[in-house]
């Protein structure tokens, strides 16, 4: 029968997805064109939706398409474009491969914790927050593990293999100077990716049936699907075999049912059936009530304190360390949003921390945040100007942005968005300091808001001028002054137009002939 | 038999030790450090055309390149590469004259020649958009990254005041001839860039210069190794608002170049075609005092052209 070529296709598209999704995300040297980055991840359920809040058009409707595919066929996104789902595919390939878990059995729906999953990740809405939904969301997960975990390994290995190659002089790989790890901000992923690793060695999509808050939600949508896989109970002998390859843990083999809303779609029974009894069938033909479960509020309130505990690591400074002069501490009063990014309410409402941007971000300022935009923005990137500054070039961020929290900016309007203001605070400076020259914040600033003056004896020193900053923060990241900085960008709350750089035209200039 | 085959062995291991002395980079261990040329000037000023035009005069004025360069040797070209910025901005050597010295370089029999900067903004985009990377592999150059402390090896500045430890590239150490092509530009910190500030950009840790009298670090690292030429691209000149610039509006069209095996003369040349004196850049000043060349104009033989 025809049905079961279905898990062929099944298999392509996901092995498809996984692969293009962990290459966007492990793309450190920006190879992949952005028209392709937005096709490939055009169809990512939550980030489509948040999209469309934003931009409402053709281009962000990503998520219809799921919607109408999750109609008529049921939850084939979990299993085809769902890269976590397909990750999860991979680690319990292994796990069967290597004996840890070799045959799966019906298990009831834990529909307390599934529920209580979804409800909770839309409740942090309330406060103005995506907090709890990106925790939970497939696809930032699954963008957290490959660009938080995967990229640095990846960047480990093409740095040994660059520095062989070097040798006979080919310089097609380079080595990467990868400034991003940071321990506090790649635990929560590496928590998740230990989570995952958990459910799927031995329970296989328990996570997408539990935890994942698309797979609930497109779980109770299927509950209208219009063909979905069902047992004919003629010819079924109930000799068990689908069930023992149900991932989902969804086929009742004593009933001869298959809970629609668990099911992922991934064909395995079709493939193994003997009598050809599984398959799929229009939907209305009879109906089989849910089942409720025990609870396991344990592992939910366990997991609720993880959270909080995380919240008492402590904050991460601006002083840059160091012995010197430059003993004013920098107070910043807000953290810097990307280029685009309207403002931080715009951006925490729709960002949810899938980290392609620090993926993408070529001078790598953009990092993970942990609480400089305050719990509720914990994993959301920011500029962070101990690592680099923004390139005035640039215009990365929001080309990539697949939710709308960056919207893409022209560079035209890039050079002229505000992210926020120049703040100088001479008594740290080294001019003043140690009066010597140094103008490395001016040099660097590409509007000129930093410019150097007259000073004492042929010194000069820096005079800002707030209005043309854009708050790239290059001042900030190559000033030398030690333990804290002379000069500091503080983020706008939203962002503003900056004034265009202006300047008198110069003077007629007349070298004398070979004046040595 | 036996002595025959002794022989045998005997000139193929010889031959094979030789071998590799000529494939490994055995040849500092003899080289010294002396780049006493026979030239007929101390000093090459040309005015008035192209930069590549300006460039094949002056040093067929000095005897090609190959006065510099043995067939065979490495070398490596340290242009200004540090800005995202377009040639017509002029915060980068001139691309035109960075691949006409490649090319001279391989006339002159060298066997490979190397470019990179420490550049300020991203590396990939500043190689790419200041038109250099490609001028550079169009004459049979090779671009070598500059962007990972890795490629930056421990060095003692023997001679200097302030700076004294460094971290220098590693094609700076390893190759047989060095030549060093600034663009002359206004600088916020140093008054002037030319050739003793471009050498910034060859060592990893700028901060600590500027954090410790940049203009004497600027002077001690000049005491650290003597480049066999420095080219100064005075084609476009950023006239304010150096090194980085704003936009077109600061730079003006000068039209010249100046060669000299010495780069205190050739920075003090440089600072008078902007009107300035060599006593306001600092420090050229500082690095006549450490004897690393000499800002008296007067005494040196130039040579100047006019197109």
């Amino acid at each position: 029968m025809k049905q079961k070529h279905l898990k062929a296709i099944r298999l392509f598209l996901s092995i498809f997805f996984l692969v293009a999704l962990a290459a966007i995300f492990l793309d450190f040297r920006e190879s992949i064109p952005v028209s392709w980055v937005h096709q490939i991840h055009g169809l990512q359920f939550i980030p489509s939706v948040i999209n469309f809040t934003v931009i409402a058009s053709v281009s962000a409707a990503g998520f219809l398409i799921v919607l109408v595919l999750t109609l008529l066929f049921g939850r084939v996104y979990c299993s085809m474009l769902c890269p976590l789902g397909a990750l999860q595919d991979v680690f319990t390939f292994f796990s069967r491969k290597f004996s840890i878990k070799k045959r799966f059995k019906y298990s009831l729906p834990r529909n307390f914790l599934r529920y209580g999953f979804l409800v909770l990740s839309l409740a942090s809405l309330l406060f103005g927050s995506l907090f709890t939904l990106y925790l939970l969301d497939p696809y930032s997960n699954f963008g957290r593990i490959l660009s938080d975990l995967g990229r640095p390994v990846v960047i480990s290995l093409n740095n040994l293999l660059a520095g062989q190659f070097e040798k006979m002089n080919w310089f097609f790989l380079y080595k990467f100077d990868y400034k991003g790890f940071e321990w506090k901000e790649a635990l929560f992923p590496l928590v998740m990716l230990a989570v995952l690793l958990w459910l799927s060695l031995l329970h296989g999509r328990l996570f997408c049936n539990t935890v994942c808050p698309a797979g609930t939600f497109l779980g109770l949508v299927s509950r209208g699907s219009l063909f979905r896989i069902k047992m004919d109970k003629v010819s079924c002998t109930q000799c068990g075999k689908c069930s023992a390859v149900c991932k989902s843990s969804c086929i009742d083999i004593k009933k001869m049912d298959i809970d629609v809303s668990r099911c992922v779609d991934c064909y395995n029974c079709l493939k193994v059936c003997p009598s050809v009894s599984v398959g799929y069938k229009n939907a209305f033909a009879n109906k089989v009530a849910g089942k409720t479960e025990s609870s396991k509020r344990e592992f939910l309130s366990k997991s609720v304190i993880f959270i909080l505990a995380l919240a008492g690591i402590s904050r991460k400074t601006t002083a840059q360390g160091g012995i010197g002069d430059a003993l004013i501490p920098v107070q910043k009063k807000h953290p810097v949003s990307p280029p685009g990014s309207v403002s931080l309410a715009h951006f925490n409402i729709h960002c949810t921390a899938c980290h392609l941007c620090v993926t993408a971000c070529p001078s790598q300022v953009l990092q993970p945040s942990f609480l400089e935009y305050g719990f509720t923005g914990m994993l959301q990137p920011h500029l962070d100007f101990s690592v680099g500054f923004c390139e005035y070039e640039c215009t990365k961020c929001g080309e990539v942005c697949p939710t709308g929290a960056i919207l893409p900016l022209t560079l035209e309007d890039k050079k002229l968005t505000q992210m926020g203001k120049v703040n100088f605070i001479i008594r740290n400076c080294v001019v003043y300091t140690d009066e010597t020259s140094c103008g490395s914040c001016a040099e660097h600033c590409p509007t000129q808001a930093v410019r150097m003056v007259p000073y004492k004896e042929g010194l000069t020193i820096p005079e800002t001028h707030p209005s043309t900053c854009i708050g790239c923060g290059a001042c900030e990241h190559v000033c030398p002054a030690k333990p804290n900085k002379a000069i500091y960008v503080d983020g706008n709350p939203v962002h503003k137009v900056a004034r265009e750089p202006e300047f008198e035209k110069m003077e007629e200039f007349k070298s004398e002939e070979f004046p040595f | 038999m036996k002595r025959r085959d002794f022989l045998r062995k005997a000139v193929s291991l010889g031959a094979l030790s030789g071998a590799a002395m000529t494939l490994g980079n055995y040849r500092g261990l003899f080289a010294h450090e002396t780049n006493n040329y026979a030239l007929p000037y101390d000093m090459v000023a040309i005015k008035g055309g192209e930069p590549d035009v300006m460039f094949d005069k002056a040093i067929a004025s000095l005897g090609g390149m190959k006065q510099f360069i043995k067939p065979n040797q490495t070398v490596v070209l340290k242009p200004n590469i540090g800005w995202d910025t377009p040639p017509e901005r002029a915060a980068n050597t001139n691309p035109v004259l960075v691949g006409r010295i490649v090319e001279h370089c391989k006339m002159a029999g060298a066997k490979a020649v190397y470019v990179f900067d420490n550049t300020c903004n991203e590396w990939t985009r500043c190689y790419k958009n200041s038109g250099i990377e490609d001028a550079v592999k169009k004459a049979g150059g090779i671009m070598v990254p500059g962007n990972s402390e890795s490629y930056y090896h421990p060095v003692t500045i023997r001679n200097g005041k302030i700076l004294k430890n460094a971290k220098v590239h590693e094609k700076i150490l390893e190759s047989d001839v060095f030549i060093n092509i600034p663009i002359l530009k206004t600088h916020d910190g140093a008054k002037l860039t030319i050739s003793m500030k471009n050498l910034m950009g060859v060592v990893w840790d700028r901060s600590y210069w500027h954090a410790n009298d940049l203009q004497q670090c600027i002077a001690d690292f000049a005491t650290f190794k003597k480049p066999a030429l420095n080219i100064v691209d005075a084609y476009r000149v950023m006239k304010r608002n150096g090194p980085r610039g704003v936009s077109v509006a600061d730079v003006i069209s000068l039209k010249y170049q100046i060669i000299s095996t010495d780069m205190v003369a050739a920075d003090a040349a440089a600072t008078k075609l902007l009107s300035l004196q060599p006593v306001q850049v600092k420090h050229i000043g500082l690095a006549e005092a450490l004897g690393v060349g000499t800002a008296n104009l007067d005494k040196l033989n130039i040579h100047r052209i006019s197109l």
